[in-house]
């Protein structure tokens, strides 16, 4: 083997691992979100959408739907990419992982990779179930695209380091519960934030979740609540914080080594 | 290739020199240990300063009691425990600066029995190939499963199996990138027979392919049956390395029991310059010999006690094992260490 190249072979065998386990658990993988979010639907987009009709030119069923997928996204990505790396910790196996002759960097592109393709799918699943609901039209289905794609990346990488820093299965669930969650649905999914005060919109921008939504809902109706570059480019610095994160966690060993 | 064949043929006809024997030296080792410590977060230092050379191609046991730092040790080798000081080499390329060629080097069978529980038997061992950076091989894996008695369960998911099977899918993940170094961690703790037989065919038949072997144990006939050389770890540190047969020459002590006829009350004066014993009642006399020494003083026993007229009904030797060897050495070393404490 070439000492300097990447090991694709390794990052192959994670990510095939990982997908499978994907497809042994394909119920609560993909069908369970699907079904919550068309209750979402029902309930969001069906009983209050009969009383708000639009926000700023847009049907209220169709636009809650890039929140929704947003939703739907962030927790997933978080919970699968966290789940991946804690359980091998929590079983043992992981040190098959540290005596192997990879890096950090493909450890975590395996891991992330199925990760983040496994919501990108259900991220896919969900807006086609939407399309049963809702009439809907795509603007810039490439930035559509790139803003799912991102995302997927962004919060897999996130949960990764939550699954590394997690010393059990509560705080496993703890982050997508108390944080992701509240911070999506404060985040403009069900609602956009000028029609908060403006104190309160200010509150907002420190959401990092209101700058993801936005960007996205912008690539579908093209309005939002703060430019798409600057949902561009924040989304990318989550991504980079995320990366030398995880390049300090295997260059010190954090939680992994003894 | 070529340029380096020659150099390396020169230096053979080289007069003897410093870089020669340098050279010799690693050579002959594959893995070095320089200096190496573990001090764990708890505080507890687990290893103290180690120093081993493991000879390329050989059988090594590391023997020592529960807790002596045999687990910590290849920890740190195989890159799961970071080393608080010192290095280690593994065929020339270091496991900090370049882990990858050291570790793609190592199989590692680790002590406690972790496996996945849903994957298949032919999955997890495709897997641990594929991670270790190997194209796949599906005739090499068939012949390990083949070789482990595993073919039959290829197809089982691993957590349907029992503990020895489990062991035996472990063996087969660390083979499975065909390593040039393999350690096996208690590999016999809790296992049948069957497996036992099985386990130290393929370590033969590995041993035979050149692949070095590192074992721990704290079930000495495993280290006699199979070693050739022999480490012993006591409380973090490595208190003796020999080859077995050296060993057991060196501090095989023998012990020649005589069955007497009339029982004795206590070993009489005149026989005080030998180093004997009474057993069974004052009915054996037992009189302990190093074989290594010039005199065994036997004939000189013998022909005391024809002078004071003491017989026997039989005789008998015993030579002391590896295990008499091996608790002298742990046991006599706390007292060994506070005889020489200021
Ligand atoms: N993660 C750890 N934290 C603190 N102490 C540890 C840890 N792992 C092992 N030890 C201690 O280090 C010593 C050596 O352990 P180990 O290497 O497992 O010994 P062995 O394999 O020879 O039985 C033991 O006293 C053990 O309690
Ligand atoms: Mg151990």
């Amino acid at each position: 083997m070439n000492t300097h190249a990447i090991n694709t072979h390794a990052i192959l065998a994670i990510y095939k691992f990982e997908m499978s386990r994907t497809l042994r658990t394909i119920w609560q993988s993909i069908v369970s979100p699907v079904i919550s979010t068309s209750l979402y639907f029902v309930v969001f987009g069906a009983a209050i959408g009969s009383r708000i009709t639009e926000i700023e030119g847009v049907a209220y069923g169709a636009f809650i739907v890039p929140g929704l997928i947003m939703l739907m996204l962030l927790t997933q990505s978080t919970m699968n990419a966290s789940f991946g790396i804690y359980f091998p910790r929590f079983t043992g196996t992981i040190y098959e992982l540290l005596s192997a002759p990879v890096s950090s960097f493909e450890i975590a592109c395996g891991y992330v990779g199925a990760a983040a393709t496994k919501s990108i799918i259900l991220g896919l699943i969900i807006l086609a179930t939407s399309w049963l609901f809702v009439p809907l039209h795509i603007a810039h289905p490439f930035w559509m695209l790139t803003f799912l794609v991102l995302t997927a990346i962004t919060f897999s990488l996130f949960g990764f380091i939550i699954g590394i820093w997690a010393d059990g299965f509560e705080q496993l669930q703890i982050i997508p519960l108390l944080i992701i969650t509240p911070l999506t649905f404060l985040g403009g999914t069900f609602y956009s934030t000028h029609v908060l005060p403006p104190f309160w919109q200010t509150v907002t921008l420190f959401n990092p979740v209101v700058y993801l939504i936005s960007g996205f809902r912008w690539s579908f109706f093209e309005i939002a609540d703060v430019s798409p570059l600057v949902s561009l480019g924040m989304t990318l610095v989550f991504l980079c914080v995320c990366l030398v994160t995880i390049w300090w966690i295997f260059k010190t060993g954090y939680r992994l080594k003894k | 290739m070529e340029p380096g064949l020659a150099r390396a043929r020169t230096a053979a006809y080289m007069p003897v020199a410093a870089p020669l024997l340098l050279r010799e030296k690693s050579m002959t080792s594959i893995i070095s240990i320089n200096g190496l410590s573990k001090t764990y977060a708890s505080g507890f230092q687990a290893l103290k300063s180690i120093n081993l050379d493991i000879k390329r191609g050989e059988i090594f046991a590391l023997l020592g009691p529960n807790g002596a730092g045999k687990t910590t040790l290849i920890g740190v080798i195989c890159g799961i425990v970071n080393p608080t000081a010192g290095t280690v080499t593994v065929d020339g390329h270091d496991i900090a600066g370049d882990y990858r060629a050291a570790r793609s080097l190592i199989g590692l069978v680790p002590q406690e029995l972790t496996t996945d529980a849903f994957e298949t038997v032919w999955a997890t061992v495709s897997f641990s190939r594929g991670l270790f950076g190997k194209p796949k091989n599906p005739a090499y894996i068939e012949k390990i499963l083949k070789d482990l008695s595993l073919w039959d369960k290829k197809d089982n998911k691993i957590m349907t199996l029992s503990g020895g099977m489990k062991r035996r899918v472990l063996i087969a993940k660390a083979l499975s990138h065909e390593p040039q170094v393999l350690f096996l961690d208690e590999p016999t703790a809790g296992v049948d027979v069957e497996l036992r037989k099985d386990m130290w065919q393929v370590v033969r038949d590995l041993r035979a392919s050149g692949v070095t072997i590192i074992l721990t144990t704290h079930y000495i006939e495993e280290a006699e049956d199979m070693a050739d050389r022999i480490g012993v770890i006591s409380k973090g540190e490595i208190i003796l390395v020999e080859n077995k047969a050296e060993l057991m020459r060196k501090l095989g002590k023998k012990q020649l029991t005589l069955h007497l006829q009339k029982p004795l009350d206590a070993v009489p004066a005149e026989l005080a310059a030998h180093n004997l014993a009474l057993a069974d009642d004052g009915n054996e006399l037992v009189f302990t010999y190093d074989t290594n020494a010039e005199r065994t003083g036997v004939t000189a026993l013998l022909s005391d006690l024809a002078r004071l007229n003491i017989r026997f009904r039989d005789l008998q030797t015993t030579q002391s094992s590896l295990e008499d060897i091996f608790i002298g050495l742990v046991t006599d070393r706390p007292a060994a260490s506070a005889g020489v404490a200021p």
